[in-house]
């Protein structure tokens, strides 16, 4: 075995890729979420409409959501092979365990709040990014120039109260999922400072709250906009 | 006190095992954990029953011996060892829930004591330094700034207990090993080794069967000596930049 699959399939070699692409799918929440809120401009979706077809003609956007996808796919595997190796590592549990006195909830459930996220997305991945790539889509007209018209089928996915609350929900687990997973990141990096660290957790903390919010907030707006 | 002790019983490391109950009484708020079990294993001894067994040794809370999942805690409910917990930490009929440390990597041999040899074995894949012999060096001949000295004495100042993976959700080692390779790689005598020795302790605690971290940070607020993640942190650093940078292939 080489010296990189060698560190690679070590405990901390797992930990690091768990880390790196967890921190590029974090990176990625914020463009995502900076992109979307363009959803809620009162121009009847020109400029999301606009944006999208700019993001979906981009190479350099191409090459990095093939990336992304990939990643995901990492994130994934590795945290069910880490999953795997630590419910082997204690083969009998105990009868009496106090856990909750010494850990948060978030950290000892990232498997089982990463799974409700994957179920999530692969619903997400259908419903909008499957759809707008393959699926038969309106267009719309700005300027003569015909676009897809991807703000109508975000719309009228968003008038629909259980596929709203289905993406709250989630965004919630989302949440509790980044609690955790932002700081964590960085200790598993080595980034461990007496001067940084404090930082990192609030921005962390703030960041689970934020990012879920705003992202929670799109569907919701645009559920009252339909009614 | 009278106390109801709910304690696991296993013959040896093939018997399936399970919990039996005690009724103690007579059991004063002065004594440790451990008199009290010895206070149980004397009436048992009388009855011709098998006495419970469990590691202990100093108890004095600085050999790391003593373990014991008490009431879903390592070393119980204060963040101390066994040894140095007393039963006025209990109320007057209470139950308590005796079970030995639970991984893969600390077999049980028998009721309450676990093989924690796997401990040993990652120290000896690196927790050294090599030193010449020949005369005394002259104190203070390597000069080491206070801070660091300090940081190097806190992560020494694990024991070895393994509470770290008793409560680790994933019976993880890595506090200790940490600690270990924190505690050498901060001194100038550590310097030689540095990077085998990161390389070799990882590699022995993954081949002994502890399990990955996930930083919940259990381990810290369970460590009776308080040992500190920051530690965790340095380790992963330490083989981040051996495994890129070491001579080792």
């Amino acid at each position: 075995m080489s010296w990189v699959s060698k560190t690679l399939s070590s405990t901390l070699g797992k930990k690091l890729l768990m880390a790196l692409t967890g921190l590029f799918l974090i990176l990625f929440l914020v463009i995502h979420l900076i992109g979307n809120l363009q959803l809620l401009f009162p121009d009847n979706g020109e400029s999301f409409n606009l944006y999208a077809d700019s993001m979906a003609n981009n190479p350099l956007i191409r090459i990095v959501s093939i990336g992304n996808f990939a990643f995901i796919l990492l994130h994934v595997l590795y945290s069910i092979m880490l999953s795997r190796h630590n419910n082997i590592s204690r083969p009998i549990d105990y009868a009496v365990n106090k856990a909750s006195t010494n850990s948060s909830w978030s950290s000892r459930n990232m498997g089982i709040l990463g799974t409700i996220i994957l179920i999530f997305l692969l619903v997400h991945l259908k419903g909008f990014y499957y759809e707008i790539k393959f699926g038969e889509m309106p267009t719309v007209d700005y300027a003569g120039v015909t676009y897809k018209n991807v703000f109508a089928i975000v719309a009228a996915a968003y008038s629909n109260v259980l596929y709203v609350a289905f993406y709250v929900v989630a965004m919630g687990f989302l949440g509790f999922h980044l609690s955790h997973g932002f700081a964590s990141a960085f200790q598993t990096l080595g980034l461990n400072h007496v001067k940084y660290s404090p930082l990192i957790q609030k921005v962390g903390f703030g960041f689970s709250i934020i990012v879920p919010a705003l992202f929670a907030l799109i569907p919701i707006v645009m559920y009252i906009q339909s009614l | 006190m009278n106390l109801t002790l709910k304690i696991w019983r296993q013959k040896n490391n093939s018997d399936k095992g399970g919990f039996k109950d005690y009724k103690l009484g007579g059991v004063s708020k002065d004594m440790s954990f451990l008199e009290m079990l010895d206070v149980l294993n004397e009436e048992l001894a009388a009855k011709g029953e098998d006495p419970v067994h469990f590691d202990h040794d100093c108890r004095e809370g600085i050999c790391g011996m003593c373990s014991l999942y008490i009431n879903g805690k390592p070393h119980g409910p204060q963040q101390t060892t066994t040894c140095q917990l007393h039963m006025r930490s209990f109320n007057d009929g209470e139950t308590i829930t005796i079970e030995p440390w639970r991984a893969k990597a600390f077999p049980v041999l028998k009721d309450l004591v676990t093989d924690r040899s796997a401990f040993d074995r990652i120290i000896q894949a690196g927790g050294y330094v090599s030193v010449n012999t020949g005369g005394v060096p002259d104190a203070n001949e390597i000069p080491i700034p206070k801070t660091i000295a300090d940081m190097a004495m806190d992560a020494a100042q694990c024991i070895g207990c393994g509470a770290c993976v008793a409560a680790c959700k994933n019976a993880s080692a890595m506090l200790f090993t940490s600690a270990k390779v924190s505690q050498l790689a901060l001194l100038p005598q550590g310097q030689v080794e540095r990077k085998t020795r990161a390389e070799k302790m990882v590699a022995q605690m993954d081949a002994e069967g502890f399990g990955a971290c996930t930083n919940t940070g259990a381990c810290e607020a369970e460590c009776p000596k308080g040992i500190s993640i920051t530690n965790i942190a340095r380790m992963n650093r330490e083989y981040f930049s051996a495994v890129v940078s070491s001579q080792n292939v």
